[in-house]
């Protein structure tokens, strides 16, 4: 907590200080992020990209990368896989040092293969379990994978909720069915009923019929594993349906974008969030107020990893002395940045050979509108 | 057996809102010969306006729906005959038909770029919670949706059927030219229609919004859900949008639960293709002959 605290300071410091600062000069290092501004993607893709870009303004601001100032561009991907191959190669083409994004895993799964042949990193934002076993040496995840966070939320369910029964609801893209794959078997291994396995679409408006399913299953409690948006709308459903049973979910239930949508129907909600700026993390709620004074609203987890790829970026060319579009790579692959290193990744970080994220975590619930953490778990220490 | 009922009422529910945006089908195509491929954008505009009045210019929410919803029906009702169907329909249905669809992609895009591509909360304007009925927990607001959209086609009925109006706009439907000489402002009369279409995305609008949530992409569902409805139902018979409406919220719904949520859209559409290869003319629809 005392290195948060120092952290946070010095991340205000930095904020302040970068106004007295000279501006980075030079030749400008071109990051370009490929992001879902629209489509079924578009909560997720925002807050990332305006993490990214307030990242940069504070990066330039204290004197860039080396003494180059960021340049930063976005593309929107539309939340289509094929739109986003094509984004990714194009900045590629158009020379990114590092290409930032997307945030959803299919669309990941469909471009990650274009980075790695061009040996150039790729920060995303996915959390599907599977991205990082394929043997890509170019991709690095901003949060934590499903393979990690599963077994603490199985544990969850089975400790503090209690349940015997659990219903599992779950997306049926990439980020979906990943999760909803890790998740069975935890919860069967702990001796955890599935008491019924329902599956939604990317993008469905109406869960009117999912909330009645999983009402009628007699199950003890129900894991819901959307995209936030969705998470939103089955909220929205199983109060007006009047399910009674906890909601335990993921970052993806808990988010603030999803208790600003979701209202009043999002209280009572627990689960594990990697990454908030409710959580007692001093740097974190730094972060937040400088992400609500420039963008008007409060940030979720997308907006802090947006904010902590570009600095993971800056504290990696650091290290290596130079700007090196290949040698980034290397330079990120069983690194730990801390805040006393390099004040903007918040929280002290690390990625393993595989660009999986170790980092602390929490578990939280959510009280009249807010989002308040209840306990928080450490670095799995891999 | 309280399972199916909760299905039935939420897929009922779903269907009233799609009935709403199917009679607007109807009405347009009865006066006009007009296929409004914007009628999903329709449904989903009113409330982002009623969104951007209140973060914009701060209205409270009533005064921000009463704005819009005038809005609204001066734009894309009157403001949609006058300027885009006018200069259209005198080069036939086709070309009319891609210019309601460049109209669709200029409202999705519109909305996007000024007011959000993210979804958002619209408020609930009918009572949430639910009640206990035949051993079945019954949504309240499924009922008020229901209630409500009822409520509005039996005011359009009896407008249609009861009143001078309504049946001057019945005659321009049924045969325009022996209206024109019977002294039936003909014009005038499928001005209204589109005026009424307006008012009624406006309410489908208001009562969608909560569960969808507000956002630029929602007339792509919507509007094929409609256009399926109205044909189903038949294209010619307000009663028929109506009953195309129910029945496509009703599969849709029970389809999710009892087939996958994978299919749902594609049951609908193979009940669409059903009743096209058995009564092309849809359930409630009556056959047409035009010369040509």
């Amino acid at each position: 907590m005392r290195t948060g605290w120092i952290a946070a300071l010095a991340l205000t410091a930095s904020i302040g200080a970068a106004r007295a600062q000279a501006p980075a000069q030079g030749e400008p290092i071109k990051l370009i992020g490929v992001v879902e501004l629209s489509g079924a993607g578009a909560t997720a893709g925002t807050n990332w990209r305006n993490g990214i870009d307030l990242a940069v303004e504070h990066v330039n601001a204290k004197g860039g990368i080396l003494g180059r100032p960021i340049q930063i561009l976005h593309y929107d991907t539309q939340t289509n896989p094929g739109t986003t191959r094509a984004a990714v190669q194009r900045a590629i083409d158009e020379g990114t040092y590092a290409v930032l994004g997307p945030v959803f895993s299919g669309p990941i799964a469909a471009s990650m293969q274009i980075a790695q042949r061009a040996e150039v990193a790729q920060l995303v934002g996915g959390e599907a379990a599977g991205l990082t076993k394929q043997g890509n040496a170019f991709l690095f995840r901003t949060s934590l994978s499903q393979a990690d966070a599963m077994p603490k939320l199985a544990s969850y369910l089975k400790e503090q909720v209690k349940a015997a029964s659990v219903a599992v609801v779950w997306v049926n893209n990439d980020f979906g069915k990943g999760g909803r794959d890790v998740m069975i078997p935890e919860l069967q291994k702990r001796g955890i009923k599935v008491a019924a396995d329902v599956s939604t679409e990317q993008g469905q408006a109406d869960f009117a019929a999912d909330v009645i399913k999983v009402k009628n299953s007699g199950a003890e409690a129900v894991f819901v594993y959307l995209n936030e948006e969705e998470s939103a709308r089955f909220l929205r459903a199983a109060k007006q349906a009047g399910l009674d049973k906890p909601l335990i979910g993921e970052t993806t239930l808990l988010g603030a974008k999803v208790i600003e949508l979701a209202g009043e129907a999002a209280n009572g909600v627990r689960g594990h969030v990697g990454l908030s700026v409710d959580a007692p993390v001093p740097a974190f709620q730094t972060f937040g107020k400088a992400y609500e004074a420039k963008f008007g609203v409060k940030p979720d987890h997308n907006g802090l990893k947006g904010y902590m790829a570009v600095h993971a970026i800056k504290a990696a060319t650091q290290r290596m002395g130079k700007v090196d579009r290949k040698g980034l790579a290397a330079a990120l692959h069983g690194a730990t940045v801390t805040p006393t290193d390099e004040p903007g990744i918040l929280i002290e970080t690390t990625w393993d050979k595989n660009g999986d994220i170790d980092r602390e975590s929490f578990l939280a619930e959510v009280q009249n509108g807010r989002q308040v953490i209840t306990q928080t778990l450490p670095k799995l220490g891999r | 057996m309280t399972e199916f009922l909760q299905l039935v009422l939420a897929g009922l529910a779903t269907g009233a809102i799609y009935a709403l945006a199917a009679i607007g089908f109807t009405l347009v195509w009865q006066t006009s010969q007009t296929i409004n491929f914007a009628q999903g954008e329709f449904v989903m505009l009113p409330a982002i306006l009623v969104l951007a009045l209140v973060r914009f210019a701060g209205w409270p929410l009533p005064a921000a729906i009463a704005a819009a919803a005038l809005l609204f029906v001066v734009i894309f009702g009157f403001g949609f005959k006058r300027i885009v169907v006018d200069p259209m329909i005198r080069h036939g249905v086709l070309p009319l038909a891609i210019a309601t669809m460049a109209l669709a992609i200029l409202m999705r895009e519109g909305a996007k770029d000024g007011f959000s591509a993210e979804a958002q909360a619209f408020p609930s304007l009918v009572p949430t919670g639910a009640v206990t009925l035949f051993g079945a927990s019954l949504s309240l607001r499924d009922l008020s949706i229901l209630a409500v959209a009822c409520l509005a086609v039996l005011a359009l009925h009896l407008f249609l059927g009861h009143t001078r109006t309504g049946r001057m706009m019945q005659a321009t439907a049924q045969n325009p030219d022996v209206a024109r000489i019977l002294g039936v402002p003909v014009e005038r009369m499928i001005l209204l229609t589109f005026a009424i279409n307006a008012a009624l995305a406006v309410v489908a609008s208001l009562l969608v919004s909560p569960i969808y949530l507000a956002k630029f992409s929602n007339g792509e569902t919507i509007g094929l859900a409609a256009f399926i409805a109205a044909i189903v139902g038949g294209f010619n018979q307000v009663r028929g949008a109506l009953v195309g409406g129910l029945l496509v919220g009703l599969v849709d719904n029970l389809s999710a639960a009892y087939v996958s949520a994978s299919y749902r859209t594609a049951v609908p559409l193979a009940l669409l293709v059903m009743v096209i290869l058995l009564k092309p003319e849809g359930l409630l629809g009556r056959r047409e002959e035009r010369a040509v």
